[in-house]
């Protein structure tokens, strides 16, 4: 009886098979529907792209960072599609090399950040009780404190160069992360899949890296695109007080910050990197968004 | 009721269904149906595929009278009990074609506003979760009373007064009314969600399981209870369920669906003593024997067919032991064996029906 | 092997959860043995603690006190690393074939997962024999191998539970449920399965499940659990013909038959199960009983043996 039963079964499964396959690819497949979030990810492709690129396009000696007062402040033509600087330098080429930065700083910090806060949020969720009391006030306490001024106070206090900033940034992110991690975790940890992994005598490193982890890490991933824009902005922010990239390295908030002396003739200088944190910050909130949809089970 | 014989005498071929059905409905014009649902057929439209969750579903109620709609998950019972209650989301769902007669009116035929009146007043439904089917911020004597005004339009005070009558009735003190849904346990809220729907005297209860979630003796005093009201209110019934034993205590009529059609319906003693159909068959001996520990299960083999892709044939053919060629190749036609039992299957003809004899060897 | 010989023997267990109102008793001086190759069924409303007894004697809840003696060893003795050595012999089912299953590991992940961590098979191909073994022999197709739970139905799901489950080659097994999510036709399917294993691997079952009709099929003895205590317990041919606790009378004839010639009277219980935090020490069924007397109300009855295995808790029988 068995037999024919698994023979009618197979027949049925082979065609779900070809429909449905994991989880996550059924996210994906949810997010190819959202316009916007298509929209956000082809910019964050193209950022990047541009990013690995800069070198090639551009010689940072030569482009970026040359100063040429015979051709300071030329408005965009078509020689300089942007304009150059009160210091000759095109600002097309430094926007494009901004990329680079802006995208290293972004994604470190936020690496650093998501590890550090998704081990406290497993100690926290996981094992719970003191634990969890003790590192989610220690988080509070973080959390209490804006970010940014947070971030002002540690390149203050350490000195202003980029490995402080994304020091800075990452301490800032780490906090949130804690929560998302520690929140996952508490929506997993109760399933009974783990009680049955722990019936067959799993150990706990098994538990969290085998089934906990994989289940929790939708809204991680959500958290750090989201992330990754606000530690963009938070960048471009402390640059432009002065805290964060030093010149002549081409940040985006630097040279938003000089342009703003000369926004009255020369507009462009600020429009220009204006535009570029925007678009980028604006590209990966879509997608973002669009991840945290798709991964919503109530989509399903 | 004609014996059954009557109409067997000059129809020898199995050709004859469309005499029969016509005999059949015209019976149905005599009597007072509360629901009538006919050949109704509907989809779920996903972008992959086509769900067919209804395929030329009939029902009947007769007023007063319980029927049990009797399946497994994915059969069809949710969507048809949503179907009468006008309630199918849409997309994804899609009624294609059919009828539902409901006090003799068409409701498929009705307005979004019209059939805003219709549910609760003359047709409500209670759910398998009580828990999700109440307001967990309002009390409960108001969310009764909600009901109760909306339909009547008594003004709030009137119906705060009615909910608590409402509230002893199904055995719930009146003054616990002013509780919320969280301070109750399983059993009371789902008496809280019968006081609900029952509020408006509605003509027809429709009942999705209405005690799954409960426990053996809380279950028997719900039941108790519904059994009490629909009798002294003259309500008739539709009684979703997977448990033969419910449908044995609170049925008079039973349908039993599969892949979205009746492929059986008879009184009580129809389904339960003359069992015709192989898969009424595999449901009860799928139930282990209460008197008898020794007889071994005998269950329906393999699996409820794919409702996206149904067999050709007969839907059931793929689990029946009794398939025969014609099974895999031809939907099987209605066949009536008395005025009130028929079942959809080849293994019936003008012949054999009467004694019915086939399965139950 | 012995078919008399006692394979666990559980000895006046309790657990206690502390909450904010008291010490809940879920599970309260609980005592019974359990021979090899036969079936325990334990039945109870939910709350009545039956799913703590089974955990606590797997030791995936801590006992607050009293032995549980597997083979000889008082598993409730053993330190964590000795009980996960352990948990080779002692396996659990669980009821929800959705959520005991890791919605991101494949069939065939989720079945090798044990051999695994208990380092079964010396290499990974002779695993994958064992894995294919196994889930032939819960009607599990090859086919399945790489396919996810959720593109699976319940019957099929539940038979990776217990595939999981016998993977260890487990000499006792404790069944949370492991029918009550699924249709009946299927249901049917995984009990005639799970019966055929236990002949065929000479399997000790303890069978919680609030389904009386199946307890009665499956089972060789019952115990009646109510607030955390056996009120009854009894071989289950004995228990379903002459029931002598009014709650376990009450339960049998709460059962709806599937049989319209066969009315029965139904006794009907007053109120519901109430939560056993801090219970006085009387009877705890007394409020809801119909044969109440007074010394219900004031003292606790104990589990008595009325007849050769047949032990009730209730004052109306001494």
């Amino acid at each position: 009886m068995n037999k024919e039963n698994t023979i009618q079964k197979n027949s049925n499964v082979s065609k779900k098979k070809k429909r449905k396959k994991g989880e996550f690819s059924q996210a994906v497949k949810r997010l190819s529907k959202r316009k916007s979030a298509i929209i956000g990810f082809v910019i964050i492709i193209l950022l990047i792209l541009l990013a690995i690129f800069a070198d090639v396009i551009y010689d940072y000696e030569e482009d970026i960072i040359k100063q040429n007062i015979s051709e300071r402040l030329i408005s965009p033509c078509a020689e300089h599609p942007f304009g150059t600087d009160e210091l000759g330098r095109d600002i097309l080429a430094r926007i494009i090399y901004g990329t680079r930065i802006s995208l290293f700083i972004g994604i470190t910090a936020n690496l650093i950040s998501m590890v550090i806060g998704s081990i406290f949020g497993i100690i926290a969720g996981y094992w719970g009780k003191k634990s969890d009391m003790i590192v989610m006030r220690l988080m509070d306490v973080f959390l209490a404190i804006p970010g940014l001024l947070l971030a002002i106070a540690i390149v203050a206090a350490l000195g202003t160069s980029t490995r402080n900033l994304i020091i800075a940034l990452s301490i800032s992110g780490i906090p949130p992360y804690a929560r998302v991690m520690r929140g996952a975790i508490l929506t997993v940890r109760d399933v009974e899949y783990i009680e049955a992994a722990r019936a067959i005598g799993a150990r706990h490193s098994t538990i969290i890296l085998g089934h906990i982890l994989p289940n929790c890490m939708a809204p991680v991933i959500v958290n750090a695109t989201l992330y990754i824009a606000a530690v963009i902005a938070a960048t471009a922010g402390l640059s432009f007080l002065g805290l964060g990239i030093q010149a002549p390295m081409p940040e985006w908030g630097a040279m938003l910050s000089t342009g703003r002396t000369y926004i009255r003739q020369y507009s462009y200088m600020t429009l220009f990197p204006g535009v570029a944190i925007m678009i980028t910050i604006l590209a990966f909130n879509l997608l973002g968004d669009g991840l945290r949809d798709a991964f919503d089970p109530r989509q399903k | 009721m004609m014996p059954l014989i009557q109409d067997k005498s000059n129809n020898e071929s199995s050709k004859d269904e469309g005499i029969k059905i016509n005999m059949e409905k015209n019976n149905n014009k005599q009597k007072d149906l509360t629901l009538e649902m006919k050949d109704l057929v509907v989809e779920y439209h996903t972008d992959e595929e086509i769900i067919h969750a209804l395929n030329g579903l009939e029902l009947f109620i007769e007023r007063g009278k319980t029927l049990g709609l009797v399946g497994e998950t994915g059969a069809g019972k949710t969507t048809a009990a949503l179907s009468i209650m006008q309630l199918i989301a849409s997309p994804p769902g899609v009624i294609k074609k059919g009828s539902i007669f409901l006090n003799k009116e068409n409701i498929l035929q009705k307005s979004k506003a019209e059939m805003g009146k219709i549910r609760g007043k003359d047709v409500s439904m209670i759910f398998q979760d009580p828990m999700t089917a109440l307001n967990p911020v309002i009390t409960i004597e108001k969310q009764i009373a909600e009901v109760i005004n909306h339909h009547s339009g008594c003004g709030e005070k009137k119906a705060i007064l009615e909910a608590g009558k409402m509230m002893e009735l199904v055995g719930i003190p009146s003054n616990r009314g002013v509780e919320y849904p969280h301070q109750f346990s399983g059993g009371m809220r789902q008496r809280v969600v019968i006081a609900m729907a029952l509020a408006c005297n509605p003509k027809l209860l429709i009942a999705d399981e209405p005690t799954t979630a409960l426990d053996v003796t809380i279950q028997a005093q719900v039941l108790e209870m519904m059994k009490n009201l629909k009798e002294s209110y003259g309500t008739s019934m539709l009684m979703i369920t997977h448990d033969l034993g419910i449908v044995a205590e609170t049925c008079d009529t039973v349908s039993i669906i599969y892949a979205g059609r009746i492929v059986e319906h008879g009184t009580l003693e129809d389904i339960f003593e003359k069992t015709l159909h192989p898969y009424t068959e595999g449901l009860f001996n799928s139930l282990p024997n209460m008197e008898k520990r020794d007889v071994p299960l005998k269950p329906i083999k393999g699996l409820m067919s794919d409702p996206a892709n149904l067999p050709s044939g007969c839907s059931f053919c793929p689990r029946c032991n009794y398939a025969k060629e014609i099974c895999n190749t031809e939907k099987p036609k209605r066949i009536y064996s008395n005025e009130t039992h028929f079942v959809e299957c080849h293994l019936y003809n003008g012949n054999n029906i009467a004694d019915g004899t086939v399965i139950n060897q | 092997m012995n078919k008399q010989e006692t394979i666990l023997e559980v000895n006046n267990l309790k657990k206690y959860f502390q909450t904010p109102l008291g010490p809940l008793h879920a599970v309260d001086d609980v005592s019974f043995t359990l021979k090899r190759g036969k079936t325990l069924g334990v039945v109870g409303e939910s709350g009545c603690g039956k799913s703590t007894m089974g955990r606590t004697i797997l030791r995936l809840l801590e006992p607050t006190s009293g032995e549980v003696i597997f083979e000889g060893n008082d598993l409730s003795k053993l330190n964590k690393e000795e009980i996960r050595k352990k948990r080779r012999e002692l396996q659990i089912v669980f009821q929800d074939p959705f959520s005991s299953l890791n919605p991101r590991k494949t069939v065939s992940q989720t079945i090798m997962e044990p051999l695994r961590i208990h380092r079964i098979e010396k290499n990974k191909r002779q695993r994958q024999e064992k894995v294919r073994e196994i889930m032939e022999v819960v009607g599990l197709a090859d086919r399945l191998w790489d396919t996810y739970p959720h593109e699976l139905d319940g019957g099929r799901r539940q038979r990776i539970g217990i595939a999981r489950a016998l993977a260890l080659n487990p000499k006792f097994i404790v069944c949370d449920e492991p029918v009550s999510a699924l249709d009946v036709s299927i249901q049917a399917q995984i009990l005639n399965l799970m019966k055929e294993l236990q002949k065929k691997m000479g399997l000790t079952y303890m069978f919680i499940t609030h389904d009386l009709s199946v307890v009665n099929y499956f089972s060789d003895d019952i115990a009646v659990m109510y607030l955390g205590k056996i009120v009854e317990m009894a071989p289950a041919e004995v228990l379903f013909t002459n029931p002598v606790h009014p709650y376990t009378q009450a339960l049998l004839s709460a059962i709806p038959i599937p049989n319209i010639k066969k009315k029965k009277e139904r006794i009907l219980l007053k109120g519901e199960i109430t939560s056993p935090i801090a219970p006085k020490p009387i009877c705890r069924f007394c409020n809801r009983c119909r044969n109440v007397i007074d010394r219900c109300s004031s003292e606790e009855p104990q589990l008595i043996e009325i007849e050769k295995k047949h032990y009730v808790s209730c004052f109306l029988t001494e």
